[in-house]
C-alpha cells in the first residue's frame, strides 16, 4: 500500500513537470496559428481553430526578415565551429604530445581564464573589438566565439590523453612529421570529441544574445535571436506573430534535438562539467 | 611520454646515431660552432607547440587577459569611452558602486536568483534520483525535462512574457483553480522579480538535472543491490549512496549558482528591459557603458562583480578540494 503510494506519487510529480514544462510552450504554438479575431475572441487554453493558418508564420517570416537571421547565424556558425575546432584540437595536440618551457604557464592562463564570467568583461572587450574594427561585422562575433572557448580546448584535451602515445611514436619512427601526425592520426581520431565540441557550440551560438546584440547592432547583420528580440518593438500587440516568430526559433531547436537526444546529453555533461 | 627533447629523430642529424655508438652526444655540449642548419632544426623543434597553441593563445590574452587589465584601468578613470582624454579620478567609481543605492541595488536583484538557483538545485536531484532508477517512458520525461535548456533565450523571454500577462496562460489557469485576483506578475515590483526567477529556473533546471544523472549514473550498480539486500529503503539509498557519490558535482552546482544568479542577463532584458525593480547587474553595466557612456563607472562594475566571482570560487575551492584537475 505504502509502495504504490510512492510510486503513483513519483509518477505524480514527473506528469505535473511534464505540464510545467510543456504548457508555457504549447499556448505559444496555438497563439500562432490563430488570426487576429480569434486571438481577441479565445483564451490562451483554446486550441485553434484552424491548424493550416500559416498566416502568421509568413508574416513573422518575411517582415521579421527571419531568413536573413537564419543566413548569418548559419554564416557565423560554421566559421566560428571552423575556427574553434582547429585552433582547439591544435592547442590540445600541442599541450598533450610536447613537453615544452612555459606549458605549466599556458595551462594556467587557461584555467584561470575559466573563472573571468565572458559578461564581466565586455565593456573592455568592446573596447578591443572596437579597435580592430571589427563591430558591426559578423566577424566581431565569429572572433569572439572562437577566443572564449576553453571548454572545448579541455575536451579536446581530455579526449586526446586516450589516444595512445604509441601511434604518434610509430609514426615518427617512419618519418611523419608532426603535421603530419596531427592531420592524419590525431584529427581522425578526436572524431567523437568534435563531434561533442560541434553540439555544444552550435547550441550555444544559435541561442546566443548577447554578443549580437552588443557588436552588430546593424539591423542586417541580426542573428536569430537578434531578429526575435526586434520583434518586441513594432509587434508590441501583435501577439499571434510574436507567437509565430518564436515557433519559428523554437522549432529547429525540437527537431535537433529529436534527432541527436543522446549526443546532446553527453555534449551538454562533458561541456558543463569541465 | 613523448617529448621533443626524448625523442632522438627530432634533434639535428646524426645524434641518434652518435647515441647508439656510445658517442657523447654533440648538442649536450656546449655548442662552439653550431651549423646553420642543425641551429635552424632545433629551434624549430622547440617553437612547434607554440606554433599549434599560438593562435589560441593570441585569442586568450586578446580577448580575457588584456579586456581584464585594461578594466582595472579604466575603473580609476572617468573615461566615456569615446573621447581621447580621461582623467584619473582614484576611487570615485567604486565608492558610487558601494553607495549610490541605484548601483548597489543591483546586487539585492542577484539574491533573487540566488535562492531560486536553490529551488533548481532540489527540484534537479529530486528527478534525477526518480529517473535513475526504473520509470515508465524514462526517456520521454528525461527529454522533457532537459529540453528547456536547449531553447533561445528570447524565445524562453517571449514565451514568459506571454504566460504572465494580465489575462494570460497564468491568469487562465489559476482562473480554473479558483484564483479570481491575481496580481501583476510583472508589472507588480514586489513581484516581478520571483516571476522572472522562476523563468529561470524553468529555462535552466535541465541542465542542472542531465549533470545529476550523469553523476547518479556513474555511481557503481552493485551499490544498490547491496544496499536493497540490507533492506535499505530509497530514502536510505538516497542518503548513504547516492548524495555522497554526487558531492562534487553538487557543490558545483552552487558555484554555478552564484556566479550565475550575478550574471543574470537575457530573461530580465527581453521580459522587462529592467524595469520594475528588475535590472541586474549585466543589464546596469551594458546601460551605464553604451547608453550613458560612462565606461569608468561600468568598469567598476564589473571589476567589483569579478572580484566576488573569483573570492566565491575560492572559498568553495577552499571547503571543496578538487580531487582531479587531472589537465597536465
Amino acid at each position: 500500500m505504502k509502495r504504490s503510494l510512492a510510486v503513483s506519487g513519483k509518477y505524480v510529480t514527473l506528469v505535473v513537470a511534464t505540464f510545467v514544462v510543456l504548457v508555457p510552450l504549447v499556448v505559444v504554438l496555438f497563439a500562432s496559428f490563430k488570426t487576429t479575431g480569434e486571438y481577441g475572441a479565445t483564451g490562451p487554453l483554446q486550441p485553434p481553430s484552424n491548424w493550416l493558418n500559416f498566416e502568421n508564420f509568413v508574416d513573422a517570416f518575411t517582415s521579421g526578415r527571419m531568413a536573413l537571421g537564419f543566413w548569418n547565424t548559419g554564416f557565423i556558425l560554421l566559421f566560428s565551429i571552423i575556427g574553434t575546432i582547429l585552433i582547439g584540437t591544435m592547442t590540445a595536440y600541442a599541450l598533450d604530445r610536447f613537453d615544452f618551457r612555459g606549458k605549466r604557464l599556458v595551462f594556467f592562463l587557461f584555467l584561470a581564464a575559466t573563472l573571468v564570467p565572458g559578461v564581466t568583461t565586455q565593456v573592455a572587450t568592446f573596447q578591443i573589438v572596437k579597435g580592430l574594427g571589427l563591430v558591426n561585422t559578423p566577424w566581431s562575433a565569429i572572433i569572439l566565439y572562437m577566443g572564449t572557448d576553453i571548454i572545448s580546448i579541455y575536451i579536446f584535451v581530455q579526449f586526446m590523453q586516450s589516444i595512445p602515445k604509441s601511434l604518434d611514436e610509430a609514426a615518427l619512427v617512419d618519418g611523419a612529421s608532426r603535421f603530419t601526425i596531427y592531420r592524419k592520426i590525431i584529427l581522425p581520431l578526436l572524431a567523437p570529441a568534435i563531434a561533442t565540441v560541434v553540439i555544444i557550440k552550435g547550441i550555444g551560438i544559435y541561442n546566443e544574445f548577447y554578443v549580437p546584440f552588443l557588436y552588430m547592432p546593424s539591423r542586417d547583420l541580426s542573428v536569430i535571436s537578434t531578429a526575435l528580440f526586434n520583434f518586441k518593438g513594432p509587434y508590441g500587440a501583435h501577439w499571434e506573430t510574436i507567437a509565430a516568430g518564436t515557433m519559428i526559433v523554437i522549432i529547429p531547436t525540437v527537431i535537433v534535438f529529436l534527432a541527436l537526444q543522446r549526443w546532446i546529453y553527453n555534449g551538454v555533461t562533458a561541456g558543463a562539467t569541465k | 611520454m613523448t617529448t621533443t627533447k626524448s625523442n632522438p629523430l627530432r634533434g639535428a642529424p646524426g645524434t641518434a646515431f652518435a647515441r647508439l655508438r656510445g658517442v657523447p652526444d654533440p648538442s649536450a655540449i656546449p655548442d662552439r660552432d653550431p651549423s646553420r642548419r642543425r641551429l635552424r632544426l632545433r629551434n624549430r623543434s622547440r617553437l612547434t607547440p607554440w606554433l599549434y597553441s599560438g593562435a589560441a593563445l593570441l585569442l586568450l590574452i586578446t580577448f580575457t587577459y588584456i579586456p581584464v587589465a585594461n578594466m582595472i584601468g579604466y575603473s580609476f578613470t572617468n573615461w566615456d569611452g569615446l573621447s581621447r582624454d580621461r582623467e584619473f579620478v582614484g576611487l570615485d567609481n567604486y565608492i558610487k558602486v558601494f553607495t549610490d543605492p541605484r548601483y548597489w541595488q543591483v546586487f539585492l536583484v542577484s539574491l533573487y536568483y540566488f535562492v531560486a538557483s536553490f529551488v533548481q538545485i532540489a527540484i534537479a536531484l529530486y528527478f534525477a534520483t526518480i529517473l535513475s532508477f526504473n520509470v515508465r517512458f524514462k526517456n520521454f520525461f528525461k527529454g522533457v525535462l532537459f529540453f528547456p535548456y536547449l531553447l533561445n533565450g528570447v524565445a524562453v523571454g517571449f514565451v514568459f512574457l506571454y504566460l504572465f500577462q494580465p489575462g494570460g496562460t497564468l491568469d487562465t489557469v489559476l482562473g480554473i483553480l479558483g484564483v479570481q485576483d491575481p496580481p501583476h506578475w510583472l508589472g507588480d515590483p514586489n513581484i516581478a522579480n520571483y516571476s522572472l526567477a522562476s523563468t529561470s529556473v524553468w529555462r535552466f533546471t535541465g541542465l542542472t538535472f542531465v549533470l545529476f544523472l550523469g553523476a547518479i549514473q556513474s555511481i557503481p550498480g552493485e551499490l544498490y543491490e547491496a544496499a536493497e539486500i540490507d533492506g535499505a529503503n530509497r530514502w536510505q539509498q538516497f542518503r548513504f549512496i547516492i548524495a555522497p557519490g554526487i558531492k562534487r558535482i553538487i557543490s558545483l552546482s552552487f558555484i554555478l549558482a552564484i556566479s550565475g544568479s550575478l550574471s543574470v542577463f537575457e530573461i530580465p532584458f527581453v521580459m522587462t528591459n529592467g524595469a520594475n525593480g528588475t535590472s541586474t547587474f549585466v543589464i546596469k553595466t551594458i546601460q551605464t557603458a553604451f547608453n550613458f557612456q560612462r565606461v569608468g563607472l561600468a568598469s567598476a562594475m564589473a571589476v567589483v562583480l569579478l572580484a566576488i566571482v573569483l573570492i566565491v570560487t575560492w572559498i568553495q575551492r577552499r571547503i571543496v578540494p578538487d580531487e582531479d584537475v587531472n589537465l597536465s
